[in-house]
């Protein structure tokens, strides 16, 4: 098919783009998400250890 | 000394007795599921109309999910009161077998909640249209139902126990797991209605309170164990 | 041969594994989903009765898959975590949540996007849309169990509960849901139901799934990463890593 007919989508495009659209968006909400979990948890507890051995010392 | 050892069976009774000669000294706690369950089906005509041939279609659903709601308003405080002063904990390290502490437990509840809503049925079912044909169809899906969820929901209760606004939680943890009785509950009045036999839904539903009642103690159990060890 | 399985158990370890797998996971399910999706959209051939219409499967079909899966993953991860007292296997159970919720949510979203032009509503109550309905309730009651517990180790094993006595009753809510829709069956859902499908068209499909099912693997690895983190504060492997 041409490019005319891929953004056409034999008239369901608005149907089919906003599935994939949609798909796309809770994917990348997904991957943002669990970057952000893992980050967060990561400094949180860098901190933590600074804050120990700053005791410490 | 030789130590002595109460037998199950009286435990179980002890334990039946004791919630039952509780709720006898506070019978407005017992009531109250009740008139919730009439007021719920009271809305329903008030929602929609007062044509009792176009409840009539809806009525066996109706019927079904106020009962259900009005049981699940009841559960929260299954164990809380015992939970609060250490009752639990005690027949925890009893030595008896905990989940058939708890089933009598929740029997006993079942007793005092689900059964009067399975004696309503009828007059609540009247309201919506419902014939008298339909009547036994209704309370023998209602007491296999009722008791079902008196389980799943002593399991959410059992879970919930002591977390603040445990109700909505509770609800919104055994709501899900009962759909399949509000299903073939209500599916099977409304095919005593239309003159089909509602044996299938019926056998079905006693299939998933057998279900229930050989797993739902353990799994209370457990619950309760993790509620009380902490 | 035990040593390997008690091995991954230990949370030093796991992190450091699934730190190195991570970036393999995320990498292939990126190229293995942008291939599916052109094949899907471009490549395969439209369907005789719904066009290019159907195209919407390879996007709702893997969710749907994906959200079941996820779910008895995480009900079998609970379960594991309550009997063998694994705190690593609750952890992992808490990190597959909001992933099967997501996917979960996008299967209902994308079966009714695809639902409009096919029967003309938004929204119809047929079996595969009321089951994934059901199974979102399941996924929100969970995670909202888990979150009114502060202390993680009620929270970790209530929701182990919970989860198993959702997997056991997953099977009943399918069957009783089709039984449900089969006794008043409109006409149109046996053209939503099966497109006439041929091989070529099944092709985009597998390896959507097969994308989506990397993307898990490293969605569940970055989460479980920070769940292994917020759990072992005070050991002392954490404090010597950093």
């Amino acid at each position: 098919m041409d490019l005319k007919d891929f953004f056409h989508m034999g008239g369901y495009a608005q149907y089919v783009w906003s599935a994939y659209g949609l798909s796309a968006l809770v994917l990348l909400w997904n991957w943002w998400a669990a970057r952000r979990s893992e980050a967060e948890a990561l400094t949180a507890a860098k901190r933590r250890n600074e804050l120990a051995r700053e005791r410490v010392t | 000394m030789k130590a002595v050892r109460t037998p199950t069976l009286a435990a179980v009774q002890l334990v039946f007795r004791r919630d039952m000669t509780l709720a006898w000294r506070r019978w407005d706690e017992v009531t109250q599921p009740l008139i919730f369950y009439v007021v719920v089906t009271t809305m329903f005509p008030l929602a929609t109309t007062p044509d009792l041939s176009a409840l009539r279609e809806i009525g066996g659903g109706v019927v079904w999910v106020a009962a259900l709601l009005a049981s699940l308003l009841a559960l929260e405080a299954l164990f809380r009161a015992d939970v609060e002063d250490g009752t639990t904990e005690q027949w925890v390290l009893s030595g008896q077998p905990l989940g058939y502490l708890l089933l009598a437990k929740v029997a006993a509840h079942w007793v005092l909640t689900g059964l009067p809503l399975v004696i309503m049925s009828p007059i609540v079912g009247t309201g919506l249209g419902l014939p008298t044909s339909v009547w036994g169809v209704l309370m023998l899906s209602l007491l296999l139902g009722t008791g079902t969820l008196s389980i799943l929901g002593g399991i959410g209760a059992a879970l919930t126990v002591g977390v603040r606004r445990g109700s909505v939680l509770l609800s919104l943890l055994v709501l899900p797991l009962a759909m399949p009785l509000l299903i073939f509950g209500a599916r099977a009045v409304a095919m005593q209605m239309d003159g089909d036999s509602p044996v299938g839904p019926l056998q079905l539903l006693a299939a998933i309170f057998f279900l229930a009642l050989s797993l739902g103690p353990l799994a209370m159990s457990a619950a309760i164990r993790i509620s009380v060890e902490n | 041969m035990w040593t390997w399985f008690h091995k991954l158990a230990s949370p030093p370890h796991a992190y450091r594994i699934l730190g190195l797998l991570a970036p393999w996971f995320g990498w292939a399910s990126l190229a293995l989903i942008l291939l599916a999706a052109w094949w899907g959209l471009a490549k395969a051939p439209a369907d005789y009765q719904q066009g290019d219409g159907f195209r919407i499967l390879y996007v709702h079909a893997p969710s749907a898959w994906m959200s079941m899966f996820v779910y008895v993953v995480m009900a079998v991860a609970a379960g594991v975590g309550l009997v063998w007292r694994i705190k690593l296997a609750h952890a992992a159970a808490a990190a597959c949540a909001p992933i099967g919720a997501s996917f979960t949510f996008l299967a209902l979203a994308t079966g009714s996007i695809w639902g409009k032009p096919m029967w003309g509503t938004w929204w119809v109550w047929d079996a595969r849309l009321t089951s994934e309905l059901l199974l979102l309730f399941l996924y929100l009651g969970y995670m909202a169990l888990r979150a009114s517990f502060d202390d993680p180790q009620r929270a970790d094993r209530a929701s182990a509960v919970l989860a198993l006595v959702g997997v056991i009753n997953v099977p009943i809510i399918h069957y009783s849901v089709d039984w449900w829709t089969t006794l008043h069956q409109p006409a149109s859902v046996t053209k939503f139901d099966k497109p006439s499908i041929q091989l070529a068209m099944l092709i985009p499909l597998f390896i959507m799934i097969a994308g989506y099912q990397l993307y898990f693997g490293w969605a569940v690895s970055r989460r479980l990463r920070g769940e292994i983190l917020r759990r072992e504060r005070n050991a002392n492997w954490l404090k010597e890593a950093s």
